[in-house]
């Protein structure tokens, strides 16, 4: 069953559109990774699902038309977004931005269990849990917005470039975290990334973007293997 | 040095008022990066409603409390009606439009009650204290009192509620609030709601130390707008700050500094504001982020 259906979404910036007439779909309680070259549109994409900018199209989320809801409503029905740059709030404290992360919850032990059960994920997290946001490293600042996205208890999660300025071990380490969310709680996770490599090894399928459009799509195995691919759209 | 204590505290007192109309500016500039020239005229409605009120008859304190919560709807109209539709334009549009608030709330107030001035009625009671000489007045001691409630009601707000957390996030980054379920026009429109009561306070505390009059917040907002600099646009705990420094300022000013006098006591706020300008350019409580207006 598809959580997310993508069909002819066309968005943009002002009146030129980046993407045209994008077409796609994530299977629940899998792993999509969606990749490409900078400048590929793979960024528009995830702001047109989260509601940032305006779309023209179909968007369904676990059978609703997205395009008819605020973004604030999708964050209600379940759709979680990293955005590129890692959006903690970096004036606030770690607790802070775990709390603003769950502010779609109304359930106060809810967000206390949660906020709990991030910190064991995240320990370091844990010891910082008082200081400022922007004084974090780069790893532990993608980890807290790994955690502020949770806080949500999204179903589908998607994170755009989560590798972005990270040493290769914290990467890893990110991805790892990806795949047991996967794993144990069936969470459905949309990756968006240009270290195609390490993101193959993680997903089950995966979807090639170059200007605009999507040009390949398969399993993420077959993309690895497939030289082809790996040559003129990977680089790798 | 009983005069120099005797005019810090009557600095105090009207600093106090310069301070909390600087808040009500502060509120929507951290939210929205408006600077509200129509702020000190909204709030002469405010007054000029609560004195009609007393006028028919209501208490004074239920036609604060009427007024108070009439000025949060004002607030979020003015948002709904003439902010929302020029949030996207340019920041000169913007300005040209609360400069039309200021003028057309000005012309409103003249319209409906003239020119002549009103006394508006004493909140606090008359006495005061003689404190090793210096003169405290139940009203001064009033006014710090409303301003440390106010001060401390925002920081309550601000720092341990659901609904400040989301205020001080939009703030932040709207598209980040977005993005956490924040629906971040709702609380910008708030954050007007919240400007509009608190420049009522900053009139009400003014109207019985003037008489009512439809351009008695001008040059309060003046005092405000040098407050709000000098402790840094986007923090409220500056505009505080700022407004009893600017308050202190102009009342030892005036008396110390002889070539000023009472008449060119309104270039005191100007000029601290841009000496401490000079040294730090984000003002006292400024974050590095703000551009300058
Ligand atoms: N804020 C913006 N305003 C105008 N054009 C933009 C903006 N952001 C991105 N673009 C353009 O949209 C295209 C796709 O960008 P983006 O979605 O960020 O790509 P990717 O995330 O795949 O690197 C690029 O050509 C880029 O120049
Ligand atoms: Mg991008």
């Amino acid at each position: 069953m598809n959580i997310l259906t993508v069909r002819d979404l066309s968005a943009g910036y002002g009146a030129t559109d980046v993407l045209h007439k994008v077409n796609f779909t994530v299977e629940q309680g899998t792993i999509v990774a969606l990749l490409g070259a900078n400048g590929a549109g793979k960024t528009t994409i995830l702001r047109a699902l989260s509601g940032l900018l305006p779309s023209r199209g179909v968007v369904e989320f676990g059978g609703t038309d997205l395009r008819q809801c605020s973004p604030a409503r999708r964050v209600e029905l379940g759709l979680a977004h990293i955005p590129q740059g890692r959006g903690t709030f970096g004036d606030f404290s770690v607790e802070e931005n775990l709390a603003a992360g769950a502010f779609t919850i109304r359930d106060k032990k809810q967000i206390a269990e949660d906020m709990e059960r991030w910190y064991s994920v995240f320990p370091r997290l844990a010891e910082r849990r008082r200081q400022q946001a922007g004084s974090l490293s780069g790893g532990e600042q993608q980890m807290l917005a790994l955690a502020r996205a949770l806080m949500s208890r999204p179903k589908l999660l998607m994170c755009d470039e989560p590798s972005l300025g990270l040493a290769p071990a914290i990467t890893e380490q990110i991805f790892e975290i990806f795949k047991s969310l996967n794993d144990e709680h069936g969470m459905t996770l949309l990756i968006v990334e240009q270290n195609a490599d390490l993101t193959l090894q993680f997903a089950h399928t995966a979807y090639v973007m170059e200007a605009g459009d999507i040009t390949v799509s398969g399993l993420a195995s077959e993309l690895l293997s497939n030289e082809a691919v790996q040559q003129s759209y990977l680089g790798v | 040095m009983v005069l120099f204590f005797q005019l810090l505290i009557d600095g105090l007192a009207s600093g106090a008022i310069y301070a909390s109309l600087a808040l009500a500016l502060v509120l929507i500039f951290r939210a929205t990066r408006i600077v509200n020239f129509g702020q000190g005229e909204m709030a002469t409605l405010s007054a000029y409603c609560a004195w009609q009120l007393c006028e028919w008859g209501v208490p004074i304190a239920l036609s604060l409390l009427i007024v108070g919560a009439a000025s949060f709807l004002l607030g979020v109209l003015v948002f709904r009606a003439v902010i929302k539709p020029v949030s996207k334009a340019s920041t000169e549009t913007v300005v040209v439009v609360t400069l039309g608030l200021f003028v057309f709330f000005q012309a409103l107030c003249l319209w409906l009650w003239g020119a002549d001035q009103r006394a508006f009625p004493a909140m606090f009671p008359g006495g005061g204290w003689d404190i090793l000489g210096v003169r405290v007045t139940a009203s001064t001691l009033g006014i710090l009192l409303v301003l440390l409630c106010l001060a401390a009601t925002m920081g309550a707000i601000f720092r341990f509620t659901r609904l400040g957390l989301a205020m001080r996030a939009s703030a932040y980054s709207s598209e980040k609030s977005l993005l956490v379920g924040i629906r971040v026009e709702r609380m910008l429109m708030l954050g007007w709601g919240f400007a509009a009561t608190t420049g009522f306070i900053a009139a009400a505390l003014v109207g019985p130390r003037l008489f009512l009059s439809p351009t008695m917040m001008m040059p309060i907002l003046l005092y405000a707008l040098a407050s709000a600099t000098l402790g840094g646009w986007d923090s409220p705990l500056g505009a505080l700050v700022g407004g009893l420094i600017v308050g202190v300022a102009e009342s030892l000013g005036a008396t110390f500094l002889p070539f000023i006098g009472a008449d060119l006591r309104v270039v005191i706020p100007i000029a601290v504001t841009l000496v401490i300008l000079l040294v730090r350019p984000v003002g006292l409580f400024g974050s590095s982020t703000v551009v300058k207006v």
